[in-house]
């Protein structure tokens, strides 16, 4: 497909860094020549240097012909009329990241409305959004829901005194009784997705699939359940913070909120009632401890330095803070802060190339059924794709068990209305289901690709 | 410096050499020639040491940095060169392989410069391959490559970067395979053109092909030891046209595919050449009117001449080597300048020229107005600091190779005109001089040590400069530690 990106900051480069790893031609715009050289040593697209509303410049990038037309400056105003631009001209559809508070609530849909828009993406909201459903199931790493949130798919790391470990995986359905399946695994650098006879070792990272009213049990038997976090320190004012306080303090949650910045701690202060603002620099580590971050169940790092969100979370670490939650916006990092033991890292980044890679696939698959969600997992290495399984899919009706799937798929789970079924080898995938894959190391754009 | 990288590259390179080569075997064939066994033998060798490379250097790492693209492109075209001299020279045509390197180097960067003294009787396979040496040259061996092979490496850009002549280098689509694939249909389509404008006026289709070949690449190699001035004046005039078509720069034609006429007509670039050619015809026809019957005719020779030298082909249609001084002193101003970046044409090009010229104003200006600021700009867009330091330098750097050049080439016991044409022909890519090396002259007259010079001096201008330095450079193969 064509695709024509404005702006390359952070996102952008993250999105086209990704689309043109999925093949697509892609078409940056930014007014700063020095990103767009880097860019384009890098990546094989075209750079266009300019205004992504100037008409012009639209023009020159022949947006008439464009198959997505996204606009990711930091400016949302410029966004949203390169885009009513663009889709004037003719783009087939656009994206809009609107991150500021004030246009993300009912106005967002008249907005999207006016603008006919395709899709906006937030990705500071989409962040708040995960580590919101992250700090209400504590222990795990990292949640996702697919649809209706009637599936989760929860990553975590196994503790030695764990009851999964060493026990193989046929045997864990028996003795648990639970309902949920080990999707995939992490052993150092090594992906599985096991089969029965896979035993866990602890240390494993995994990943399962379980009905959402299952996951709560599921801690419970791991022993591993603690309560909801009560108390949350959030370092760092960002759009993020604003969005995940309001959505904590929602659900009665005391939130303190350190940052430098005096104007936008009294921007907080008027818009956050009850949270606790805190006017003071999160790196030095009297401010924090003197707010007792020891007796807190949960600390978030937003600030938007990746080095400096590293080095307190790994002070909060030492203070014994039971959930420790990093934001790191660069890739290299993100690694190098699961070597310094900080599991749970939210990636911004990550969310927002989940989300158009999804969006993107989801506008190229046709046949079989459409794609709904897409996740990626484990340092990207694997998928978690949901599809709606249209009436002329062809394999609707037969067991399983006689299908033959490609090596390294796992139909991780199926949704059939209120239903949520773990599948085994009887089970049948049916017409307007929604089925769960998890897909290593390839890419699926639809249900058919999981097929031999 | 990912060796591996580039030997696997490289051997991807001989084995399209060797592909290449069916073609002027094919030609043998038809004439029955005993050249034949010559293409085969080197066709054989290519695709046995390329399919060798290919094999045992599969690279663990394919990023291509810029380093490894210009070390690419400066062994890429010396190894083309060496590969292509071989069917010359073991067919015994050329007597000696230096000789034939030096013609293959002049097919290749389409300079045209020939050591070739009787022309006429030449096998008609060797001079078709000789000819297909410039169309090949002309785009560029590895931009075929990356328009042909999958999956070469998303950071190839740095080879089309250190291939494509030109200060700025800028993408028609978003792939640059894509790119690379219409610059050579673009191409292909304007020689085909030319090749069936060339059969209407009454040549052969040999005749027509070898002749488009040389146009399209802005090479030069003729069939004839007269050059084209034998062929009627219909055909003259078309590859007049076409040397011309062939040093617009290649964007353009890409914008009139798309219907953005406008845009076309308002390159600066464009608009420049077109100036520089009409000014340049009008003064040389006016100063050899007198030398010929017809004022016709000599504005017939004087556009011919003035394509043939701004697009850096080289093909004459009379001696100018008779002309009086003014004639010959635009010419040989022409040969500096060339064509539009982005074309087949060699030279300084006239993008770099312009934001030369534009720069040297703004420092007046600025000497004026101390105060003062402004912008150099280019086609319609300020041009940063970084774009204008490179083309100074490369000036500059230019003008040190030149005269380096020249001192090496003047041990030769020749006029100094001769001696100082012969290296402003090779190096930027015309073919030929004044003096010794006129039109209707040959290289044939140099010492082996000076033609290994001009080839150096060919392959330099071709590539601009950057890369052969940078192959040559010791610390580029230092071994980091």
């Amino acid at each position: 497909m064509r695709i024509i990106i404005v702006g390359c900051g952070k996102i952008g480069t993250t999105m086209l860094s990704s689309l043109v790893d999925e093949g697509h031609d892609v078409i940056a715009i930014d007014d700063d020549p020095l990103a767009l050289q880097k860019i384009s040593d890098i990546y094989d697209i075209m750079c266009l240097y300019g205004n992504g509303a100037d008409s012009d410049i639209l023009l020159e990038a022949d947006v008439k012909e464009a198959d997505l037309f996204a606009a990711v400056t930091g400016s949302d105003e410029l966004n949203m009329l390169s885009c009513f631009l663009a889709k004037r001209m003719g783009a087939k559809h656009t994206i809009c990241r609107i991150r500021n508070p004030e246009y993300n609530d009912q106005s967002l849909s008249f907005l999207r409305q006016q603008l006919e828009l395709s899709l906006s993406i937030n990705p500071e909201l989409l962040a708040a959004k995960e580590i919101f459903n992250i700090l209400k199931l504590p222990g795990a790493l990292n949640i996702e829901t697919f649809s209706r949130r009637s599936f989760e798919m929860i990553e975590l790391k196994l503790r030695e005194d764990s009851p999964l470990v060493g026990i193989p995986l046929s045997g864990l359905r028996q003795k648990y009784k639970a309902s949920f399946l080990v999707g995939v695994v992490r052993r150092a650098t090594e992906i599985h997705i096991p089969d029965g006879n896979f035993v866990l070792q602890a240390g494993d990272h995994i990943g399962i699939t379980a009905p959402s009213s299952e996951g709560e049990r599921f801690f419970k038997m791991l022993g591993m359940l603690k309560k909801q976090a009560r108390n949350v320190m959030i370092l760092g004012g960002s759009h993020t913070a604003y969005y995940l306080a309001k959505m904590l303090l929602s659900i009665g949650t005391r939130v303190i909120i350190v940052e430098k910045d005096h104007a936008r701690c009294k921007e907080f202060s008027e818009e956050l009632h009850g949270a606790v603002i805190i006017e003071g620099d999160g790196s030095a580590q009297e401010v924090l401890l003197e707010e007792g971050l020891s007796s807190m169940d949960a600390f978030v790092a937003l600030t938007g330095m990746d080095e400096e969100n590293i080095l307190i979370s790994i002070f909060a670490t030492a203070q014994k803070v039971p959930q420790v939650i990093t934001k790191i916006n660069r890739g290299a990092l993100n690694s190098m802060a699961s070597g310094l033991g900080l599991d749970c890292i939210i990636s911004p980044r990550k969310i927002i190339s989940d989300r158009v890679c999804q969006y993107v696939r989801a506008l190229q698959s046709s046949d079989g059924g459409e794609m709904e969600t897409l996740y990626t997992l484990m340092n990207d290495k694997v998928e978690a794709l949901e599809f709606i399984v249209s009436e002329s899919f062809p394999h609707k009706n037969v067991p399983l068990k006689d299908l033959s799937l490609k090596h390294n798929i796992l139909i991780a789970g199926i949704i059939r209305g209120r239903k949520t079924l773990l599948p085994a080898g009887d089970d049948c995938i049916m017409a307007n289901d929604h089925v769960i894959i998890l897909a290593k190391e390839q890419r699926v754009t639809s249900l058919m690709d999981i097929f031999k | 410096m990912n060796r591996s990288l580039i030997l696997f590259f490289t051997g991807r390179l001989i084995r399209i050499v060797g592909l290449l080569m069916l073609l002027p075997l094919l030609v043998s064939a038809i004439y029955k020639e005993n050249c034949f066994c010559d293409f085969l033998i080197v066709i054989i060798l290519s695709l046995i040491l390329g399919q060798a490379l290919v094999q045992f250097f599969k690279p663990k790492d394919s990023i291509i940095y810029a380093r490894e693209g210009f070390i690419i492109v400066a062994l890429s075209w010396l190894i083309c060169s060496a590969l292509g001299a071989l069917p010359f020279y073991i067919s015994g045509e050329i007597a000696t392989y230096t000789d034939a390197f030096f013609e293959t180097v002049s097919g290749f960067t389409t300079t045209g410069a020939s050591i070739l003294t009787d022309i006429e009787s030449m096998s008609k396979g060797l001079l078709f391959w000789r000819s297909f040496t410039h169309w090949i040259g002309g785009m560029g061996i590895l931009v075929l490559i990356v328009a042909l092979f999958p999956g070469v490496s998303d950071r190839s850009i740095h080879i089309l970067k250190a291939e494509m002549p030109g200060p700025i280098m800028g993408k028609l689509l978003p792939r640059l395979k894509d790119t690379a694939k219409i610059l050579y249909l673009i191409y292909l389509v304007l020689t085909v053109v030319e090749i069936i404008l060339l059969l209407a006026g009454g040549m052969s289709l040999y005749d027509s092909v070898v002749h488009a070949f040389g146009t399209a690449g802005t090479g030069g190699f003729g069939i004839k030891s007269d050059s084209v001035a034998g062929y009627s004046p219909y055909i003259q005039w078309v590859i007049t046209i076409f040397m011309l078509v062939f040093g617009v720069n290649f964007n353009l034609y890409f914008l009139l595919l798309r219907k953005r006429f406008g845009d076309a007509l308002r390159s600066g670039e464009f608009l420049c050449y077109f100036g520089i050619i009409t000014v340049s015809v009008g003064v040389i026809t006016a100063n050899i009117a007198s030398m010929y019957p017809t004022i016709g005719e000599s504005f017939r020779h004087g556009a011919f001449q003035v394509a043939s030298i701004i697009s850096t082909t080289g093909y004459a249609t009379t001696d100018f080597d008779l002309w009086p001084s003014l004639s010959k002193a635009v010419l040989l101003i022409l040969m500096f300048t060339g064509a539009c970046a982005g074309s087949t044409a060699g030279g300084l090009k006239i993008s770099r020229v312009m934001i030369l010229f534009k720069s040297a104003k703004r420092e007046l200006s600025k000497l004026l107005h101390p105060r003062s600021v402004g912008a150099v700009k280019f086609e319609g867009k300020a041009l940063d600091n970084t774009t204008l330091a490179n083309v100074r330098n490369y000036f500059s750097l230019y003008m040190f190779c030149l005269f380096g050049l020249f001192l090496l080439i003047s041990f030769e016991p020749m006029s100094l005109e001769t001696n100082f044409t012969a290296v402003i022909s090779c190096f930027n890519n015309v073919g030929p001089g004044f003096g010794g090396v006129g039109p209707v002259m040959s290289y044939a007259l140099y010492t082996p040590f000076t033609k290994w010079v001009l080839s150096f001096a060919m392959l330099l201008g071709r590539l601009e400069i950057f890369p052969l330095l940078l192959a040559l450079a010791p610390a580029t193969w230092r071994k980091s530690k």
